[in-house]
């Protein structure tokens, strides 16, 4: 079970491994049902600063999780050894705790076997990309970095693992998946300029490390000596990953429960939710579908329940919220588990055509430090960084200094007026893979821009 | 910075009022004569692991095993949601080869596998050193190598020998509590963390120390009667703290429920606050987090040098020879001092990630920004500064990895706004104040890459005339320039109105990682900050 060479596919717990594990943990069990999670796999990363490798880092690890039930008491326990004796613990320490937890009223039965869809989310390149490979990757960065007299910073990360769960009650579902993320800030000698540029994939042979290298090395040059400007409301032109530093925002708000308990955006004023309520632009869509291929995630949650397509807003009204299965079953609904990808509808505006037919705006290539204000509306605030401009008459004029906003995804995507076409981004602030994300990029009205930042 | 959005501020809960200022400011030998209760064989296992290091090649090894046990209950009103017990173990390695570094771990400790991952980190430092510009250089440790040390957080009651059904019913009483108050909703939980960690470097440094940390916390919600509004009271007079049990019982969830339910319910009657320019009165609930965000992270070194520069960020305290000596962060009684002394506090301990002794030292001292947080490969980086000085190179002992599976790096040790001379206290700062606003607790935060532009919300703000608080005000957010909000302080608590905050889940690096740390502080007044107001109707 551990890993059995340096390289070659990173190690994770196969299907038959999963199985052996799980058929073992359920043998020890005595508690009334029995749920055995298992995770395993291998974080490869590299990080680069200065134009050199800083640090580097592959960590493999393997956990099982027993969720113990008797009567209508439950514990978790989560061990990552995985000897006889340390398995057998975590079994007889979770129904221990178990018996001394109170009764759950909202427990609810082990879901039986059931039907998966195949995921389509593991890569052979991801998982196989080792050091030196790595190592090359950060190299067609940093040495054009370097050769411009710019500063390259950076960080890639590959993972591959497998997910478990079975039960007692017959059900068992296995699947693998990889995800990459690299993202780079290069930045001028004399620090006035910064530029950031970065992409996320299950496959790291669709991410390009040359193009990101151009993209931020264009954009630290281009940033260089912003100019300060009034902060106000400004029309913005978003580039994708600021799209969607915003928009994932949203996926964080769609809980049925909370909103039918009053306290989220989508509560309805009076009681109940906003299902069937129109909230943005009529050309937004925002669904979530385990088998899009752009944005591919697991084909079922931690429970086993079969993650679904889900489309929780259509048209600009509100289609769907998530309901766990205990919500579902309290209010009359079905359970709704989507997988946290997300995907957004788009248009045929290009950036040039948004840039040229504004009078006067503000072109932004990310946003940063997002952290909530108000969750009765998703306020959030947060500032953009590396690389933003002012446009005047159709045409990107200078680059400004940095700009704090609060904002709601939910205003923004009212304040529509050009979309482009769909692109996956790296939305993480951390630069790890993050959620998978599709989305255009946006020209918005009354963007609300509250303080500057001389923050480059 | 702190961790995700999503994760931060839930668990920001915690335990205030236990460590006053006289324990807190009192600095004991880090080392005590306490006896490592993990497992003895794990010494024998890093040793092999950095001579493994050693034959294949390393120059300077060490290694890191964990032994990891934390515990999780949460519930909402009457209803245990989760009861989760974890552990995980395993090690790490990390080598220098050729000036460059590599770094492997593995969950699975054998005496094979301990080989296998040492000379899977020289193999990866080897292929990290190809595109070497700069090798890296290690200060010199000030202290001889430590071949035996053994440290222990200074708990009073182990919170894994405390049974479940009491730490359930310590919870469900305090819902009852809220409840009976007249909350609508009532989330409270506990999180526990027993840390058993063996060190050993090539140096002849072994040591094992056991970690604990403690946060009980709740979080009251109510909503209007026609659905329109809701208001949350966080629980951010307790904070977390490197403690045991008798924290959860010292906080006494229980006590304080009904008030913060009051609170929260007086939130959704608050008059919306006007825009403009105020005097602000932080309460250290609220200002430990000002102080970590404002001055703890642009005082990191490697933030100055760039190598943060694709996720953290930068700092605005930079290049260090244009800032040392040279910059005036504050006033003159605004003194700045790190530790990892503080009984009780989040970054405690004997000794770092890389088994140097950590000492305190002031960041500011009398206004002036004098020294950065560093570990032993950023001490060489201003080996010119020290020697200016007339101070030895070396290190602050600021090295930290989150896991096993984690590299340690430079993370922040407790930074501390130390007390004024004068013995002033939260009320006789309000009773000095015409025009201003009162903050309680932390909130919202947000703060740019190089740590000059700051927005702040909180979890109760008060209007303040003419030295009195005349009622609460909401969708409240200050915004500021870092160094003029600090050169904006003019009024300073004493020492009796010390209190340390903190969190968990302090982020930086990549892949990311989580730096626990506290922040001590009187309460402090700011002449003149810009006052937003942040309430929408959607």
């Amino acid at each position: 079970m551990a890993p059995k060479s340096l390289y070659a596919i990173a190690p994770h717990l196969s299907r038959a491994e999963c199985e052996a594990i799980a058929k073992k943990v359920l043998s020890f069990s005595a508690a009334d049902e029995c749920r055995v999670s298992i995770n395993s796999g291998m974080r490869q990363n590299t990080r680069f600063a200065v134009n050199q490798i800083s640090t580097a880092g592959d960590d493999y690890n393997a956990a099982v999780t027993v969720r113990s039930v008797i009567g209508k008491r439950v514990a978790n326990v989560t061990t990552n050894r995985l000897d006889d004796a340390s398995l057998k613990a975590a079994v007889a320490n979770a129904e221990r705790i178990a018996r001394l937890a109170p009764e759950d009223p909202e427990l609810l039965p082990e879901l039986g076997p059931q039907q998966y869809q195949e995921a389509i989310n593991w890569s052979d390149a991801t998982a196989s990309l080792e050091p030196e490979a790595r190592a090359e990757a950060v190299r067609a960065i940093t040495d054009p970095a370097r050769r411009a007299g710019l500063i390259s910073t950076g960080y890639l990360e590959a993972n591959a693992g497998s997910f478990a769960v079975a039960n007692n009650k017959g059900m068992f579902a296995y699947s693998r998946s990889t995800s990459s993320a690299f993202t780079t800030t290069v930045r001028t000698q004399d620090g006035t300029g910064s530029g950031w540029a970065g992409a996320s994939d299950n496959d790291f042979r669709r991410i390009d490390p040359k193009l990101l290298a151009e993209r931020a090395i264009e954009k630290a040059r281009t940033s260089a000596n912003p100019a300060a400007i009034e902060p106000g409301r400004y029309t913005v032109i978003l580039e994708p990953t600021a799209v969607a530093n915003l928009v994932q925002l949203i996926s964080g708000a769609v809980n049925a429960r909370s909103a039918d308990e009053g306290r989220s955006f989508f509560s309805k004023a009076g009681g109940g939710n906003k299902i069937g309520e129109k909230v943005v632009d009529e050309r937004v869509t925002l669904v979530s579908d385990p088998l899009d291929p752009r944005v591919p995630a697991g084909t079922f949650g931690g429970d086993g329940f079969p993650n679904q397509k889900v489309i929780w807003i259509e048209n600009g009204v509100v289609k769907n919220l998530a309901y766990d299965r205990f919500w579902a079953q309290r209010t009359g609904k079905a359970p709704v588990s989507a997988g946290g990808t997300l995907a957004m509808s788009g248009g045929t505006s290009s950036m040039d055509e948004m840039i040229a037919s504004t009078e006067r705006g503000i072109l932004v290539t990310r946003f940063w430090y997002i952290r909530g204000v108000d969750p009765r509306t998703i306020l959030f605030t947060g500032l953009t960084r590396d690389g933003t401009f002012l446009i005047e008459n159709g045409k990107v004029t200078r680059p400004i200094k940095n700009l704090r906003y609060n904002e709601s995804p939910i205003f923004m995507l009212n304040n529509l007026m050009m979309m482009g076409r769909p692109e996956r981004v790296s939305a993480s602030e951390s630069g790890g893979p993050g959620q998978a994300i599709i989305v255009p990029p946006l020209k918005c009205r009354d963007f609300n821009f509250t303080s500057t930042s001389d923050a480059i | 910075m702190t961790a995700s959005r999503r994760e931060f501020l839930q668990q920001s809960a915690a335990a205030a009022a236990a460590v006053g200022l006289a324990s807190s400011l009192a600095r004991p030998v880090a080392a005590q004569p306490h006896v490592f209760q993990g497992d003895p064989s794990h010494k024998e296992l890093v040793l092999r692991a950095i001579d493994a290091a050693k034959s294949a090649g390393a120059e300077y090894a060490d290694a890191r095993i964990s032994s990891a046990r934390s515990q999780n209950i949460g519930t909402r009103e009457k209803r245990v949601t989760n009861i989760g017990d974890n552990e995980t173990f395993g090690f790490g390695v990390r080598v220098l080869v050729r000036g460059a570094w590599g770094f492997a771990a593995s969950s699975n400790l054998t005496a094979d596998e301990v080989t296998r991952v040492a000379r899977q980190a020289v193999a990866q430092a080897r292929a990290n050193a190809a595109a070497m510009v700069k090798p890296v250089e290690l200060a010199p440790v000030h202290h001889p190598p430590v071949p035996n040390g053994v440290w222990r957080s200074p708990i009073r009651i182990d919170p894994f020998a405390v049974a479940i059904e009491e730490k359930v019913a310590y919870l469900l009483e305090a819902n009852a509590a809220a409840l009976a108050a007249g909350a609508r909703f009532v989330n409270s939980q506990m999180f526990f963390l027993r840390d058993e960690k063996t060190f050993a470097n090539t140096l002849g440094t072994v040591t094992q120390q056991t970690i604990y940390r403690a946060q009980p916390g709740m979080t009251v919600t109510m909503v209007s009667p026609d659905n329109r509004d809701f208001q949350t009271r966080q629980s951010t007079d307790i904070q977390p703290k490197g403690l045991g049990y008798e924290h959860v019982l010292d906080a006494d969830l229980k006590r304080h429920a009904a008030r913060w339910s009051e609170e929260a319910k007086q939130k959704l009657t608050a008059k919306p606050v006007e825009v403009g320019r105020y005097d602000l009165i932080l309460h250290p609930t609220h200002l430990w987090l000002t102080i970590h965000e404002a001055i703890a992270h642009p005082t990191e070194l490697d933030r100055a040098y760039g190598f943060e520069a694709n996720y953290a960020g930068t700092s605005y305290l930079a290049p260090p020879e244009d800032k040392l000596g040279k910059f005036r962060m504050g006033p003159s009684f605004m003194n700045v001092l790190a530790d990892r002394s503080a009984p009780g506090s989040l970054s405690a301990c004997g000794w770092d990630d890389e088994g140097v002794q950590p000492e305190d030292f002031y960041i500011v001292k009398d206004g002036m920004f004098v020294d950065y947080q560093t570990t032993r490969e950023q001490a060489m980086w201003l080996d010119w500064w020290y020697k200016q000085q007339g101070k030895p190179t070396r290190s602050h002992g600021c090295s930290y990895a989150q896991t096993w599976a984690d590299v340690q790096f430079q993370r922040m040790p407790n930074v501390n706004l130390m007390p004024g001379e004068k013995d002033l206290v939260w009320e006789d700062l309000i009773a000095a104040t015409e025009n201003g606003i009162a903050i309680i607790g932390d909130g919202s935060f947000s703060i740019d890459q190089q740590r000059y532009n700051a927005q702040f919300g909180g979890q109760l703000f008060y209007e303040v005339k003419n030295g009195k608080i005349t009622g609460m005000l909401k969708d409240v957010a200050y915004q500021i320039r870092t160094p003029e909000f600090w050169n904006a302080l003019d009024m300073i608590g004493g020492k009796r109105s010390y209190e340390l905050g903190g969190a968990f889940g302090d982020g930086k690096g990549q892949p990311a990682q989580s730096n626990a740390v506290s922040h001590g502080c009187p309460p402090t007044r700011h002449k003149q900050v810009n006052v937003i107001n942040t309430g929408r109707t959607a």
